[in-house]
């Protein structure tokens, strides 16, 4: 087996931390490539900085086969070989590491900033402590260009028209065909994974439940599952459904929401219209679990802060069969719309060897055909129990984005129905309390949660007191980002913004 | 009788036309279950716009200025030249029906040089579409024209050319014979009605993504009076391309240029109801697919002149 080297987990699994190997650099890349080449996913890889002033590279892999994670450890110096030439996936994470700790990735294709935040330490070591390097200016960096007499640059962003979030996208247009874009982002950058390590204890939860806005419970519950790894506290069956609930209420409100806004990319009015209020009447349902319509203050460590009475049951069970009956009316609209569906097929299509080989998760990996969806893969909480079908189409295009978000949104209201049916009776917090906030000392956990875009990941470790002394967020947009770039690759330009929406993607996801 | 008709048309027509704007936006609402902004809401766009200053690019020059006030130009002398079914044009001479396409032409040019003046990508890729999906939807408009003038000339033992006479041909009592000639005109005019105008399928008015814009995008750099004006001018471009469409739709010719008059800006506000419904169950098409929507409103022109010709 490739994954010897590497020490294997359950999702959300805590291990202590030298038994995450530390491994020669040979061996680790070599049993990396290993696995990506027999089907694992690079899920996670970031650096933590060391006394000695050595990098510890941490690598997460999911193993969809074998229903575990394996990871491990490599110490690395001021440069090494980049991993980026012989496995893509690892792209977007290099360029991280590289800008949040001064190393050099040598031989990396594309070494850019991502975030444009200023290097976590003040110089690399051996190059002397006095040189600050200016801080970097969102936006500004080599972008690719293309020479040519009748080649056009177009620039979008950061501003957009739109009420949407910053984002800089620079296309390289020969008269409506795109043959490069490349998105420059950063402008959210907040600091996130850095203020954790000092923030106060009741501070935590907040800054997950705001680290993407639209995917609260996704985050916090990634985020509660690691504690409560590193606690060793185990969570009631209740508040596991609980969870489970307020998680699909995300994903429906959310892919009906992007279905409204799909049909309004291609100007069809009814199921824009219809949508956006649906969307609402979803964010209401969620409203009933905790009173608030994102889920804020749901999910806590150890369970869920609110318990569902017989008359929220009830409440649910009716809100749900009317949302059911309105989202079908308004989205089978669009599949039998022929303007729409003309607008759908064969526009932005991806590959199932270029998700592949990407890395893509969620929505667009499913479109792409890759059964990968981790609540069947590296089951969590309720999904150990109550299995969701993984929705998959083959097409790649808007059209199997649009689509899987459809069966996505029917899968989650069956799934509510049932649970709904059969709520367990128990507490929602686990008996003892005080627990949660003494995580053990020298631990680590990776705990994946499948969020309504794709897969969520947290990595924690912490250290002599059980203070955290690593916390890392891999956003699903992390993965994604460069897929959409891809997928624009001889598409019309004017076809871009339905591309972008067909995957939307998180800002502040991605730059947290 | 007829003169002060044709005056009161063009009168209605400055009154008028941005309620047009109004009814397809009140009539997309009511489609999508929305209540949907006021029907004078255009009006009160172009007053607030009108009391606003206005704001110029260092990198604009006259050219950008200029834009539109001459497109305005080209509307308000295109007006006096239209006729609404039996009600007469202000004025008509042989050959007028070019020197209208030429004068919306002039109009869209002076937009186009604005745009193109602002040295953005975007403004420049507008003015692309625009100039490439105008130039194949003028075809269909000046044959279609066409066809009704030589079906026209058939019916009257004459040459008409202007505007005014071809109308005017269109007579209940010859619709048997003429019919399939102006249904197909009909069906090339309301494509070119909808491309020039810039509505769904062939572009979106209501679409805040500037990628994916044709008009609009070239106008995003005008603001205040600028903007009002433009604003104008495209209610009025509406009324005119439409009345070229409710001229051959709806055939009253009474005899009491009132009432072809009513008749006329009746057929006006229907016509405003059903752009509204058209946009409320079609997407867009795709923007290269837009070229063979054009295309296609040229081939019925064509087939409608042979089918006179033959």
């Amino acid at each position: 087996m490739s994954t010897d080297a590497f020490a294997t987990v359950h999702n959300g699994q805590a291990l202590a931390a030298e038994e995450c190997p530390c491994l020669p650099w040979e061996r680790f890349r070599q049993s990396l490539l290993d696995q990506i080449a027999e089907g694992g996913r690079l899920s996670a890889l970031f650096g933590r900085e060391r006394d000695h002033g050595r990098l510890r590279l941490t690598a997460v892999m999911a193993h969809a086969s074998q229903g575990a994670l394996a990871v491990a450890a490599c110490e690395v110096g001021d440069a090494y070989p980049a991993l980026t030439a012989d496995c893509p996936q690892a792209h977007w994470f290099e360029r991280e590491i590289a800008e949040q700790w001064g190393v050099r990735p040598h031989g990396h294709p594309w070494l850019k900033p991502i975030r444009f935040q200023p290097p976590r330490r003040p110089s690399a070591p051996g190059k002397g402590e006095s040189v600050r390097a200016p801080r970097p200016v969102c936006g500004q960096t080599d972008f690719f260009r293309m020479e040519g007499p009748e080649v056009h640059e177009v620039a979008v962003g950061p501003v957009h028209a739109g009420v949407i979030e910053p984002g800089h996208f620079r296309f390289q247009c020969h008269g409506e065909t795109v043959h490069h874009l490349e998105i420059s982002l950063g402008y959210q950058h907040r600091g996130i994974e850095r203020a954790l390590l000092t923030a106060a204890p009741q501070r935590v939860i907040h800054y997950m439940e705001t680290a993407a806005g639209d995917t609260t419970v996704g985050h916090a519950m990634a985020h509660c599952r690691a504690v409560e790894a590193l606690t060793h506290t185990r969570v009631p069956l209740r508040a596991q459904v609980i969870r489970g609930m307020a998680l699909e209420l995300e994903r429906i409100a959310n892919h009906v929401g992007d279905l409204g806004a799909l049909a309004g990319d291609v100007g069809f009015l009814p199921t824009m219209s219809y949508c956006g209020r649906i969307r609402g009447d979803v964010l209401n349902m969620t409203a009933v679990l905790c009173g608030n319509r994102f889920g804020r203050g749901l999910i806590r460590p150890g369970g869920v802060a609110f318990d569902l009475d017989a008359s929220a049951v009830e409440q649910l069970r009716q809100r749900l069969a009317a949302a059911e009956r309105d989202v079908r009316v308004a989205v089978d609209l669009l599949w039998e719309t022929p303007s729409v569906m003309a607008r759908f097929d064969q526009t932005g299509v991806l590959t199932r060897e270029v998700a592949e080989t990407l890395g893509l998760v969620g929505v667009p990996a499913r479109a792409c055909g890759l059964e990968q969806d981790v609540r069947q893969d590296l089951p969590y909480g309720i999904y150990r129990f109550a299995q969701i079908p993984v929705s998959t189409c083959d097409s790649g295009d808007v059209f199997a984005r649009a689509y899987v978000r459809w069966l996505e949104v029917q899968r989650s209201l069956a799934f509510l129905g049932e649970q709904l049916e059969t709520l367990p009776d128990g507490p929602v917090q686990p008996a003892d309390r005080s627990a949660i906030l003494r995580p053990e000392p020298h631990q680590m956990v990776a705990a994946l949660v499948e969020g309504w875009r794709g897969e969520i990941c947290h990595v924690a470790q912490t250290g002599a007191d059980g203070q955290l002394v690593c916390y890392k967020i891999v956003d699903p947009s992390f993965h994604n980002w460069f897929g959409l770039a891809y997928a624009l690759r001889g598409e019309a330009v004017s076809d871009f913004p339905l591309c972008n929406k067909s995957f939307n993607l998180s800002y502040c996801g991605h730059d947290l | 009788m007829a003169i002060c008709a044709a005056l009161l048309h063009v009168l209605l027509a400055l009154v008028l036309a941005p309620l047009l704007l109004g009814i397809i936006n009140r009539t997309k609402a009511l489609v999508a279950g929305r209540r949907g902004q006021p029907l004078l809401q255009t009006y009160y766009d172009l007053a607030k716009l009108l009391c606003k200053g206005a704001v110029y690019s260092r990198t604009t020059t006259w050219v950008f200025r200029m834009g539109p006030v001459v497109a305005l130009a080209g509307l308000l002398l295109v007006l006096p030249m239209i006729p609404l079914g039996g009600v007469p044009a202000v004025v008509a001479f042989q050959g007028d029906l070019l020197l209208v396409a030429y004068l919306l032409g002039v109009a869209r040019f002076a937009t186009v040089l604005a745009a193109l003046d602002t040295g953005s990508s975007f403004e420049g890729m507008g003015a692309s579409r625009e100039v490439q999906f105008s130039a194949l939807a003028e075809p269909a408009l000046i044959l279609g024209l066409a066809a009704m003038a030589v079906q026209a000339a058939q019916a009257l033992q004459a040459q008409p050319l202007s505007l005014t006479a071809i109308y005017a041909a269109i007579r209940p009592e010859t619709l048997p014979q003429a019919g399939p000639v102006l249904l197909l005109v009909a069906a090339a005019l309301a494509a070119v009605f909808l491309a020039e105008n810039a509505r769904i399928p062939v572009d979106d008015p209501n679409t805040h993504l500037e990628l994916t814009m044709i008009h609009e995008v070239m106008v995003l750099d005008h603001g205040g009076p600028d903007f009002a004006l433009i604003q104008y001018t495209a209610a009025l471009k509406l009324w005119v391309l439409g009345t070229l469409l409710v001229g051959v739709l709806v055939p009253v010719r009474s005899g009491w240029p009132l009432v072809d008059l009513l008749a006329g800006v009746l057929g006006l506000g229907i016509l405003a109801v059903f752009t509204g419904l058209v946009e409320s169950t079609l997407a867009r098409l795709r923007l290269v697919r837009v070229p063979q929507f054009l295309v296609a409103a040229s081939v019925l022109s064509i087939l409608a002149l042979f089918l006179v010709l033959r």
